[in-house]
């Protein structure tokens, strides 16, 4: 039945996008097409939540279409169901914040025909139970949202983005197109099903983990694959941001999951390794750039890569505990690593919903230019205040709950018997809480320059707060966050079918714990209980307001406010977002950023202004894809030469083939 | 078939690779000519040879054809293309005789190597004459690629078809429909090639390619 949903879904997705074609030019175009997309995701999730929570799962569907002798095939498993709920959830919020959002788009058609596309894809890719079905659908996922990068395609920043993110979206499905022939094997057995039951040796399932691990995560934003990402998800309005960053990156982590997880039959420990390493590099690097933006969308994608870089961890520690027989800690960890991707979801969305009433409301992205928007938009500050808290893992969200229980396994990981693991999983928990340190500064440093202070410019001061849909979808988020950081036991119960598919376990039973709290492993070793820290949190909040309310002076004094210094009372010389980041920048500059700081002081004597400039280069451009640019110059520079070569010489190198051809079939016998 | 019908056959196509050796080491034009139009002959008898063995008539048509177009008439209208551009003189080779010859030698132990292994569903005849038809095609793609005159490079195509032809009929059951078509095919690459060599010589008073190359890398510079 949920399968029959989703099918019905996905077509009326593709229904939607080709009404969108046609209606576009209506004015009434957004709400009808947003209206549509809300009533067809609410109906993916509930028969996904319905599917995950009956368990009524496992049943396939053979489809028409598909590769001769294989066929297509679609099948819901918890996995896929867990991810549809994600992805629909999404969805569902996307299509609410749009009703409000989209009619301020300047070109619609450019934008409302290929979400619900967009959408029928990631749906597709969800459900396909063969490779062929899997890479059709991912490809149209990929493609519609390539479109929707190009939305506002006349800016020159847009087309270079769009362009980056066609050649490695390409090169990721080159990638996965391999796994999936080297799973499906000299027989060609392209269905999953068939995929499973095979047994790779282990240099097969070694190839396949690497090309796994490089087709899905570049598309979910592994350093240094994340190039694209950072370009690519705030060119996209809005929501569409808010729909890659928050739920396309998932669907290349449920790739992953599939593939390593479901389809290899047993990964080994070397595999661990490699996923825990690049996922711990990938959140600390990831939050360092973020910190670095002045752009509020950049800053939000490379706040996305951190947050993959988490859930890689989760997943690279379930796979060493799987490959070692530790159970339970297995189960731990990947019910860390989907509870973040669900988690990641509520607030990231949340997030670029805020950033783009934000960029609406004063038409400016970057945050140095903006300032003092709590007054303006105060709805906006207070759920972006909540996404800021929650991806920032402070207690009582739910941004704390998962990296919590990633950091419990983490702690279980110095009990693993391979002495690579027992070094890097230490290593990969300091990392990870350097980056849990330098998120909070980064979102202190966006929520402060953005909401905090006066505004800075003249769109900044008249800013507006938006409309009732969009406030209402990020309302309903910040619930979300709230809610499932306050009692995460139900979230994780309702992961139990889930993990024990993946790793042949499941956390302890949730509901029955008292005072709803969440035991990781047993009672004995740790537990939280979101309850005690909220109700800590508001007494001790009321307790601190009563005191300084009663006990403080009420005496008003007036003087000279400090001026820190600067005398200058001008508002663009208010403390700014990068005087923010300044240590972090000097620390770290030299070793990790390609970091430009130029002074240019005039001669004494001029009158021109001294200028400081500030340039931040991603390094990943220049150590990952700098060599390999370089020899295909090369190369091609060199190749050139062949274009000018005389008759004679063209006539040779056919002969010269043709002569090794013939030595190599007479050798071959 | 007979040991004395096979060893004709093989003395036939031998004689034709020896031929080809002889047109990669001739330096005169005229004398290339000649031989090419020896070679020719040859084939034409080891095509009428085969067609006596297997008893098909039809391959006497291109043993004919062979011996008319590609023994007279192509010889002897390249010999009219020479004196009338006036190349008697001694033709220049890319690289040497000796590595040239030597090259050859090593082109036929290639295709002896690479096609006496084949024995299923084959009589001997038929393998032996396909190991001497592949060595007189390279052979003849070599003399091509080692020659800078025009003329000579067409011998050394036409060669190369004498090749084909040998293969060809070597196989039974090969359709005369076939055999013309090649023919003709033929005719019209020698008029077009004809063509060319002329309208080289008016736009660059040579038919050296030598003259071709320096314009071409000319033209490339320029770019």
């Amino acid at each position: 039945m949920p399968l029959r949903i989703g099918l019905a879904c996905v077509v009326a997705y593709l229904v939607a996008a080709v009404l969108a074609v046609v209606i576009g030019r209506w004015r009434a175009a957004p709400a009808v097409v947003y209206g549509a997309i809300v009533a067809i995701s609410a109906a993916g999730l509930g028969s996904a939540f319905f599917a995950l929570v009956s368990d009524d799962l496992n049943t396939r569907l053979a489809l028409p279409l598909g590769l001769p002798l294989t066929g297509g095939a679609l099948r819901i498993d918890a996995l896929s169901a867990f991810f549809l709920l994600v992805v629909n959830l999404g969805g569902l919020a996307a299509g609410v914040y749009g009703i409000g959002y989209g009619r301020h788009e300047r070109s619609p058609l450019r934008v409302l025909p290929y979400i619900p596309a967009y959408l029928a894809g990631m749906n597709f890719v969800l459900m396909a139970d063969d490779a062929f079905t899997f890479l059709v659908a991912w490809e149209f996922m990929s493609l519609a949202s390539w479109i929707l990068v190009l939305a506002d395609h006349r800016r020159e920043e847009n087309a270079r983005a769009a362009y980056i993110y066609i050649v490695m979206a390409s090169a990721g499905t080159l990638c996965l197109l391999l796994a999936f022939g080297l799973l499906a094997g000299p027989h060609g057995g392209y269905a999953f099903t068939a995929m499973r039951e095979a047994a790779q040796p282990p240099l097969i399932a070694g190839l396949v983990f690497l090309l796994a691990l490089v087709g899905a995560g570049s598309k979910a934003g592994l350093v240094p694959l994340h190039i694209w990402l950072p370009l690519a998800h705030p060119a996209a309005p809005s929501h569409v941001s808010a729909l890659m960053s928050g739920v396309m990156t998932k669907v290349a982590i449920y790739g992953f999951i599939r593939i390593v997880f479901d389809l290899v039959n047993e990964p080994a420990s070397w595999m661990s390794l490699i996923v825990i390493a690049f996922g711990g590099v990938t959140a600390v690097l990831g939050v360092l750039y973020a910190l670095l933006q002045q752009d509020i969308k950049r800053l939000l994608a490379y706040s996305t890569v951190e947050n993959v870089g988490i859930i890689f961890v989760g997943l690279g520690l379930a796979m060493a505990f799987r490959a070692h027989d530790m159970a339970v800690p297995a189960a731990l960890a990947m019910t860390a690593a989907l509870l973040h991707v669900l988690n990641h979801s509520f607030f990231k969305s949340l997030l670029f919903f805020g950033a783009g009433a934000v960029v609406h409301a004063s038409g400016e992205r970057d945050m140095e230019r903006l300032g003092g928007l709590i007054r303006r938009m105060p709805h906006t500050a207070i759920v972006f205040l909540i996404g800021c808290a929650a991806i920032s893992a402070l207690p009582p969200l739910n941004g704390f709950v998962s990296e919590w229980m990633t950091f419990q396994a983490i702690l279980v990981g110095p009990q693993l018997p391979h002495w690579g693991l027992k070094l890097i999983v230490p290593t990969v928990g300091a990392l990870l809480a350097l980056a849990a340190a330098f998120a909070a500064a980064c979102f202190v440093k966006l929520f402060g320059t953005v909401f905090l202070g006066r505004a800075r410019t003249a769109a900044a001061r008249n800013a507006h707060d938006v409309d009732r849909f969009s406030l209402a979808a990020m309302y309903a988020l910040a619930a979300l966050c709230f809610l499932s950081g306050v009692v995460p036991g139900p979230l994780i119960d309702m992961l139990a079918p889930v993990a024990h598919a993946l790793v042949r376990a499941r956390m302890p039973e949730q509901s029955g714990i008292a005072w709803l709290s969440i035991v990781p492993i047993a009672a004995s070793r740790s537990s939280y209980n979101g309850l005690i820290i909220l109700s800590f949190l508001i007494c001790s909040g009321v307790l601190t307001a009563t005191v300084i309310h009663r006990f403080a002076t009420r005496a008003t004094r007036r003087s000279a406010i400090w001026d820190c210094g600067y005398p200058d009372p001008s508002l663009v010389t208010q403390y700014s977002g990068s005087s923010f980041v300044m240590p972090i920048r000097r620390v770290f500059g030299a070793a990790l950023f390609d970091i430009r700081e130029t002074v240019e002081m005039p001669p004494p004597g001029s009158a021109k202004p001294a200028r400081f400039s500030l340039k931040v280069f991603d390094p990943a451009w220049r150590f990952a894809y700098g060599p390999g640019t370089r020899a295909i110059w090369t190369a091609a520079g060199k190749l050139n030469r062949l274009q000018f070569l005389t008759i004679r010489r063209y006539l040779m190198l056919v002969f010269a083939a043709l002569i090794v051809l013939l030595i190599v079939v007479a050798a071959w016998r | 078939m007979t040991s004395l019908q096979f060893d004709i056959a093989h003395l036939l196509a031998g004689g034709m690779l020896v031929l080809s050796l002889l047109l990669l080491y001739q330096d005169r034009i005229l004398a290339t000519l000649n031989v090419f139009a020896l070679q020719a002959i040859v084939l034409s008898l080891a095509v009428a040879w085969q067609a006596y063995v297997q008893g098909a008539m039809h391959l006497m048509v291109t043993a004919l054809i062979a011996l008319v177009v590609k023994g007279f008439v192509i010889p002897a209208a390249l010999n009219r293309i020479v004196y009338r551009l006036g190349i008697h003189r001694e033709i220049e080779q890319v690289i040497g005789a000796g590595p040239t010859m030597l090259t050859g030698l090593g082109l036929i132990a290639l295709s002896i190597l690479l096609v006496m292994p084949v024995n299923v569903g084959v009589t001997a005849l038929a393998r032996e004459d396909l190991a001497f038809a592949l060595a007189v095609i390279l052979l003849g793609l070599l003399m091509m690629i080692t020659r800078r005159n025009a003329v000579t490079q067409i011998v050394g195509f036409m060669s190369l078809e004498n090749g084909l032809i040998l293969a060809a009929t070597g196989a039974r059951g090969m359709p005369l429909v076939v055999e013309i078509s090649v023919a003709f095919s033929i005719l019209i690459a020698f008029s077009v090639f004809g063509i060319f060599v002329f309208r080289i010589r008016e736009r660059f008073d040579t038919v050296d390619l030598a003259a071709l190359d320096r314009f071409r890398s000319e033209r490339s510079t320029l770019q």
